[in-house]
């Protein structure tokens, strides 16, 4: 029965890939954002603790 | 009603709704996602002519209206940018290029894979695939134009004028295969009388539907906080965040 699915009347070969490729493009949409966000936040509050009072960003 | 547009366009306050909604997007994007995926998978019965192959068409088709409705909403924010330089419209502009991207290539690399085992072949230079190919270079060429120009305001009204002359390929796009003989289908679903599509598999392509659009606002949430915090970075309400936490 398992096996009769994932065969996909012998059109596995297609059929999964497509899932497959879904899958890992949509998670690294997800995925590569969010780490992005996460390390801007971090960066961020590292310079406001290292710069005190300073107001801007020495870079820009 | 205005109003309500007029706050959502400032950016904290978007950030901060937008982080709010993030959990909630993704419960229901979870539960369209799985029920899609099991009348898709399990429930619908396999097609008579296409056998089990058919099966592609729960992600290539919502992958390939999406891939429409991106660019819509990519242009529909050019004008904003170009008439009110909203900020916020420049934001979701650029954050929707990647993920419009993401899902033209998974049109075209799952009609590919769809193509093969039906067609015989990966790949034919038709109106509709060609069209569909050109679009994943808009999307391309947004994102390098972004990435191009260091001025990001500039960028953005650069990357304005190009989503919105690019919409012409829009309607190309879907009445290609009405327009020239093709070797790609019909419209089974979008057509005017009964669509030609038997229930059992038009819900869970619907469902599937649905939960990508839930998806494209759920990362298209995540990734505009990115920018917003990246552009907005010395700004005061973001050295407040950066602080209060």
């Amino acid at each position: 029965m398992m096996s009769e699915f994932l065969n996909m009347g012998g059109y596995a070969a297609y059929v999964w890939p497509s899932y497959g490729l879904a899958a890992v493009v949509l998670w690294l949409n997800w995925y590569l954002p969010r780490r992005q966000h996460e390390q801007l936040l971090l960066r961020l509050k590292r310079q406001h603790r290292d710069t005190g009072e300073q107001k801007h960003d020495p870079r820009s | 009603m205005f109003l309500w547009f007029h706050k959502l366009g400032s950016p904290p306050h978007f950030y901060r709704i937008a982080g709010r909604w993030i959990p909630w997007l993704l419960a229901i994007f979870a539960v369209l996602l799985l029920s899609g995926l099991y009348g898709g998978l399990f429930v619908a019965p396999p097609d008579y002519q296409q056998g089990e192959s058919y099966r592609i068409i729960f992600i290539h088709v919502p992958s390939a209206w999406m891939s429409l409705f991106i660019y819509v909403v990519m242009a529909f924010c050019g004008v904003v940018v170009l008439v009110w330089r909203m900020k916020l419209a420049e934001v979701v502009l650029i954050s929707s290029a990647p993920i419009g991207a993401s899902f033209t290539f998974l049109a075209l690399a799952t009609g590919s894979l769809w193509g093969k085992p039906m067609w015989g072949t990966w790949w034919v230079w038709d109106a509709r695939l060609t069209s569909e190919l050109i679009l994943l270079f808009l999307y391309l060429g947004v994102i390098g134009l972004h990435n191009a120009i260091d001025d990001k305001r500039i960028a953005s009204r650069a990357v304005a004028i190009l989503a919105i002359v690019g919409v012409v390929n829009i309607p190309i796009i879907h009445y290609s295969v009405e327009w020239w003989h093709s070797l790609h289908q019909g419209p089974t679903v979008t057509k005017f009388d009964k669509p030609s599509i038997h229930l059992s598999m038009l819900i869970p392509l619907l469902l599937m539907a649905l939960a990508f659009k839930v998806y494209y606002v759920l990362t298209l949430f995540q990734s505009s906080r990115a920018e917003l915090l990246k552009r907005e970075r010395n700004s005061k309400w973001v050295e407040e965040l950066s602080r209060g936490q």
